[in-house]
C-alpha cells in the first residue's frame, strides 16, 4: 500500500463519519461552567449554603427525571415515589438500626430504591399514555398512604425529627452553616452526574433514544424495549433514592410531604423549564426554578403560582425545548450572524 | 335492624352520593379524552370555578342556590369555549407530555386567580330550607341534600344516556370516538362535536363543583386535589364511554366511603390500590377501547 | 429442505373484519416472491402478522423450521426476520449513520453496553459504514433522517433491514412515495440482495413485480386467490378480471 496515495472521496467521508461517532461523547469546555459555577457559589454566597445543598439535591432528582422522560421518553408523575423511598431509608436505618454512616446510607437508599424501581417498572412500563401516568401517579400516592397508615413508624406528616448522622468519611462534622452538606451533595451530584453521562453516550442511550424517537421500529430490528425501558427505570428510581437520601441527610428532618404529587409534579417542571433530553436542562431548570421560588414566593405565593402557570403554558406554545433549548437557538443565531 | 345492616345502608347511600358528584364531574373528561384524546388537566379548574361562581351567586346576587348551580353551569359552559378554540385546539396533534404541561400551567393559573379574588378560606353556600335536615323514605332518614344530589344524578344519567344512545348526535359522537376518521370521512364535523361536547362537559364539572361544597368544603386547591380523582374514574372507566364513567365512580364512590369509614387512617389508599388492580388488568378500562 | 418462512392457515379478525382467511405461503432459501392484491386485500395484515406486530386467531409461522407464531416481535427479528414499513419508521432525529449503527447494536448485542461510549465499537461503524457504502448513502451518512429527500430516506429504511442480516426480508412497497426519478436507485438495490435471502415484496406495480418475482401469491379480500409463477398470473384469467384491470404501468 502506497504511502501518498491520495484518498477516495469515498474514504475521506468514511472518515469523517466515522470520527464523529468517535468524538460524540468527548468532554466539551461549556460542560465545566455547571461545576465551577457551583464552587464559586459557596465563595460567592457562602451563608446560603443550605439552600445550596437543597438546590443541588434538587438538580440530581431532576437529573433522574431526565434519564426516564427526556431519554426514554416515559411521562411519569409520580418519581417523588423513589425520592421518598430514599428519604426514609436512610431516616429508618439512622433511627431503628442505628445506622448513621452516611455515605453508605446513601448508597443503601439508591439498593433499595432501585430494587423497588425494577419491580414497580416490571409491571407498569408495559402500559403508555393515561393508563401509565396514572399508574405512576397511584404508586406515589399509595406509598405516601401507607406511610400515613403505619405513621407511628414513620412519624406520619409531622415528620421525623432530630435525625443524626455521622461526620462525612468519619471526618467532616456538619455545621450551622451547612458547608459540609454543600460539599458533600456536590461530591456525591459529580459522582453520579459521571455515571449518568457514561449511560447516556453509551449504546445503550443510543437505545433508549431510539424507543423514545421510534419504538415500533425498535420492535423490529429486535431491541428488548421493555428489559431496556425496567433497567432505565431502576437506575433513575436508585439515583432518585440517592437524592431522598441526601434530602434526609442534609435536613436531619423527613416528612410524608416528601412522597406529595406536588413534588412529583414540581420536578417535571423544573426539568421542562431547563429543557429535556439534554442532562445540563436538570442543572439549569432546578436551579433557576429554586431561585426564583425563594425569592418569589416569599413575596407573593399566589403571583409565584400564577407565574409557574403562565410558564408552563408559555414554554409549551413558544419554547418546547425549554431554556437550554432557546439558549441554544439563539447562540446558533449569533454564529450564523457572525460568520463571514 | 341489625347494626351491620344500618352501617352498610349509610355506606351505600352516603358512597351513592359520592358516586353522583364523581360521575357529575368526570363524564365530561371521560368523553372529552375519549373523542380528541386531549389530555386536560385542567378539568379540575373547571369545577372549581363553577363551585366559586355558585358562592358569589348565592351570597353576593341573592339567587337561590338551585338556580345559582343551573346559571353556574352555563356559564362555565359557554366561557369554556373560548378556551377550547383558542387554546386547545392547537394541541391536538401535539405530544401527551405537552398537553399535560399546558393544562396543569392553566390549573395553577386559575388557582392563583381564585385565590387572589377569593382568599384561601373555605368557602360554604347558604341552602334553602327544605335541603336541609334529613328526609324521611320509610324506613330510614337520610340527608336530604345528598339525597337531592343522588336525584339529579340520576335525572342527569337518564338524560345523558338518551341523548347517547338515541339521538343523532348522540350517535355521532359515539361514532367519532370509535373511529375518528372514519367518522371525518362520512361526513361528521368533529371539531365541532368537539367543541359541544367539551362546552357540555365543562358545564357538568361546575354543577359537580356546585354540589361539592356542601360536600367537601371550596378552596382553590380543589382543582387539584380532586383532579387526581377524576382522572382515576376516567382512566378506570374507560375513556370515552359513559357506561364506564358511571361503573368506576360507583365502585370507587362506594368503596372509598366504606373504606374511610371501617379504616379512617387508611385515607385514599384504597382508590389508589383499585386503580393499580383494574389498570394492570384491564389497562384501558372497564370499557375502554384498547 | 427446511424453508425459510412458511406460513400455514393464518387467521385474523377485528371485530365482524376477517383480515386473514386461512392464509398459507412458504419461501424457500433464496426466494423471490410477489404479494399482490388489490388495495384493501390485507397485504400489509399478513406482513404483520408474519413479523408478530398482530397476533393470529388461528393458524402457524414457522421461521427456518422453528415455531415463531407465538414470539415477540423482537425475537422474531433476532432469529433473522427483517421488514421494512410502508411508509418509512425511522430514526428521524437522528443521523444515518446513527440509525445503522443502533439496527447493528441491537442485533448483536451492542446496545446492552451501557459504559463505553456508542463510537467506541470500531465494527460497529465499519459495517454500518459499509452498508450505506453498498446502497451509495455515504456522503448523507452524518445527515439527520428528516433532513433527507423522501427517496433517500426509503434507501436508509431498506439498509437498516439489511443490517440486520436477515435471512428472511419483508419489502412492504419498497417503491411507495419515491418520485419516479429515483425508484430505480430503489429497484437497483433490490436487484442486487444477496441470493441467499428469502425476500417477499409487496407490490403494486407490475413492471417490478415481473421484473423482479420468480413466485407471486394473489392476495384478495384476506385469502390467497392464487399462486404461481408469473408467466402463469399473467395469463391467467381470474387474476386480470379482479385485480390486473388496476395495473400501473411505468412507460
Amino acid at each position: 500500500m502506497a504511502v501518498s496515495e491520495p484518498a477516495t472521496a469515498e474514504e475521506t467521508a468514511r472518515t469523517r463519519a466515522a470520527e464523529y461517532l468517535l468524538r460524540r461523547h468527548y468532554f466539551r469546555w461549556p460542560e465545566v461552567l455547571p461545576w465551577l459555577i457551583a464552587v464559586a457559589c459557596f465563595f460567592v454566597f457562602p451563608d446560603r449554603m443550605t439552600f445550596g445543598s437543597q438546590v443541588l439535591i434538587m438538580i440530581m432528582f431532576a437529573l433522574s427525571l431526565d434519564l426516564i422522560l427526556g431519554y426514554a421518553g416515559i411521562i411519569t408523575l409520580g418519581h417523588a415515589a423513589f425520592f421518598g423511598l430514599g428519604a426514609y431509608t436512610v431516616a429508618l436505618a439512622s433511627l431503628k438500626l442505628g445506622w448513621s454512616e452516611p455515605i453508605s446510607g446513601v448508597l443503601a437508599a439508591g439498593v433499595v430504591a432501585g430494587l423497588i424501581g425494577i419491580v414497580a417498572g416490571w409491571f407498569i412500563l408495559r402500559y403508555r399514555g393515561l393508563t401509565l401516568l396514572m399508574l405512576t401517579i397511584a404508586f406515589g400516592a399509595m406509598l405516601q398512604e401507607a406511610g400515613n397508615i403505619r405513621s407511628d413508624v414513620t412519624g406520619g406528616y409531622d415528620g421525623m425529627p432530630g435525625l443524626t448522622f455521622d461526620p462525612v468519611l468519619g471526618h467532616f462534622q456538619y455545621d450551622l452553616y451547612g458547608h459540609t452538606s454543600y460539599w458533600y451533595a456536590l461530591a456525591v451530584l459529580a459522582v453520579v452526574f459521571f455515571f449518568v453521562r457514561r449511560i447516556v453516550y453509551s449504546p445503550f442511550g443510543q437505545a433508549l433514544t431510539g424507543i423514545r424517537e421510534n419504538v415500533r421500529r425498535m420492535h423490529s430490528i429486535g431491541s428488548p424495549v421493555h428489559r431496556r425501558l425496567v433497567t432505565v427505570y431502576a437506575i433513575s428510581a436508585a439515583i432518585a433514592g440517592m437524592a431522598g437520601a441526601l434530602f434526609t441527610q442534609t435536613n436531619a428532618y423527613v416528612t410524608l410531604t416528601v412522597f406529595d404529587f406536588d413534588a412529583s409534579a414540581k420536578v417535571m417542571v423544573m426539568l421542562i423549564l431547563g429543557g429535556t433530553g439534554r442532562l445540563y436542562g436538570a442543572f439549569v431548570g432546578a436551579a433557576v426554578y429554586m431561585i426564583f421560588e425563594d425569592k418569589l414566593s416569599k413575596l407573593s405565593p399566589t403571583f409565584w403560582q400564577f407565574g409557574i402557570g403562565l410558564l408552563l403554558v408559555l414554554a409549551v406554545l413558544f419554547a418546547r425545548r425549554g431554556l437550554l433549548g432557546v439558549a441554544e437557538t439563539a447562540w446558533r443565531k449569533i454564529v450564523k450572524r457572525s460568520a463571514p | 335492624m341489625p347494626h351491620w345492616v344500618t352501617i352498610a345502608v349509610s355506606i351505600l347511600f352516603d358512597g351513592l352520593a359520592y358516586a353522583m358528584f364523581l360521575f357529575i364531574t368526570s363524564v365530561g373528561l371521560s368523553v372529552t379524552m375519549g373523542l380528541m384524546g386531549f389530555v386536560n388537566l385542567a378539568h379540575g379548574a373547571f369545577a372549581m370555578a363553577g363551585g366559586y361562581i355558585v358562592v358569589s351567586l348565592t351570597r353576593s346576587l341573592g339567587i337561590d342556590f338551585v338556580p345559582s348551580l343551573l346559571i353556574s353551569a352555563v356559564i362555565v359552559a359557554v366561557a369554556s369555549v373560548p378556551f377550547e378554540r383558542g387554546l386547545y385546539r392547537r394541541l391536538y396533534k401535539s405530544t401527551d407530555l405537552e398537553q399535560v404541561l399546558l393544562t396543569i400551567g392553566l390549573a395553577f393559573m386559575a388557582i392563583a386567580a381564585f385565590t387572589y379574588f377569593y382568599g384561601p378560606i373555605p368557602k360554604s353556600v347558604p341552602l334553602p330550607h327544605w335541603l336541609e335536615g334529613d328526609v324521611n323514605l320509610g324506613f330510614r332518614s337520610f340527608p336530604t341534600y345528598r339525597a337531592f344530589l343522588i336525584l339529579i344524578g340520576a335525572i342527569l344519567i337518564t338524560i345523558l344516556w338518551y341523548a347517547f344512545e338515541r339521538t343523532n348526535i348522540g350517535a355521532k359522537i359515539r361514532a367519532a370516538v370509535d373511529n375518528r376518521r372514519m367518522a371525518e370521512s362520512v361526513g361528521i364535523n368533529v371539531d365541532r362535536l368537539f367543541t359541544l361536547t367539551f362546552a357540555l362537559g365543562s358545564g357538568l364539572a361546575a354543577l359537580g363543583g356546585g354540589f361539592a361544597i356542601q360536600l367537601f368544603g371550596l378552596t382553590p386547591y380543589f382543582a387539584v386535589l380532586y383532579l387526581v380523582l377524576f382522572l382515576i374514574v376516567v382512566a378506570v372507566g374507560g375513556l370515552g364511554s359513559l357506561k364506564g364513567t358511571l361503573l368506576a365512580a360507583l365502585v370507587i364512590g362506594i368503596i372509598d366511603t366504606g373504606g374511610k369509614y371501617m379504616f379512617p387512617q387508611a385515607g385514599n389508599f384504597f382508590i389508589y390500590a383499585i386503580t393499580v388492580i383494574v389498570l394492570l388488568i384491564k389497562p384501558a378500562g372497564f370499557y375502554g377501547r384498547e | 429442505m427446511i424453508a425459510a418462512l412458511e406460513v400455514k392457515g393464518l387467521n385474523r379478525s377485528f371485530g365482524g373484519l376477517h383480515v386473514a382467511r386461512d392464509v398459507g405461503l412458504t419461501l424457500e432459501k433464496g426466494a423471490r416472491h410477489a404479494l399482490i392484491g388489490p388495495n384493501g386485500a390485507g397485504k400489509t395484515t399478513l406482513v404483520n402478522l408474519i413479523t408478530g406486530v398482530l397476533k393470529p386467531s388461528s393458524g402457524q409461522v414457522m421461521l427456518n423450521g422453528d415455531d415463531i407464531t407465538g414470539w415477540s416481535q423482537a425475537d422474531r427479528a433476532r432469529r433473522g426476520l427483517a421488514r421494512t414499513f410502508q411508509i418509512n419508521q425511522l430514526f428521524r432525529g437522528l443521523t444515518v449513520l446513527e440509525n445503522l449503527c443502533m439496527t447493528i447494536g441491537e442485533r448483536d448485542g451492542n446496545c446492552n453496553n451501557m459504559w463505553r461510549s456508542a463510537g467506541a465499537k470500531r465494527a460497529v461503524i465499519d459495517e454500518a459504514l459499509d452498508h450505506l457504502q453498498a446502497l451509495r448513502l455515504i456522503d448523507d451518512a452524518l445527515k439527520l433522517v428528516r433532513e433527507l429527500p423522501y427517496g433517500r430516506q426509503r434507501l436508509v429504511e431498506i439498509a437498516m433491514a439489511l443490517a440486520q442480516r436477515p435471512r428472511v426480508l419483508l419489502l412492504d412497497e419498497p417503491a411507495a412515495g419515491v418520485p419516479s426519478s429515483e425508484t430505480h436507485l430503489i429497484l437497483d438495490v433490490i436487484a442486487g440482495l444477496d441470493p441467499d435471502i428469502a425476500v417477499l415484496i409487496i407490490e403494486h406495480d407490475m413492471d417490478v413485480v415481473f421484473r423482479f418475482a420468480r413466485e407471486i401469491t394473489v392476495l384478495v379480500q384476506g385469502a390467497v386467490f392464487t399462486m404461481g409463477t408469473p408467466e402463469e398470473i399473467r395469463h391467467n384469467e381470474k387474476v386480470r378480471e379482479v385485480y390486473l384491470g388496476q395495473e400501473q404501468h411505468h412507460d
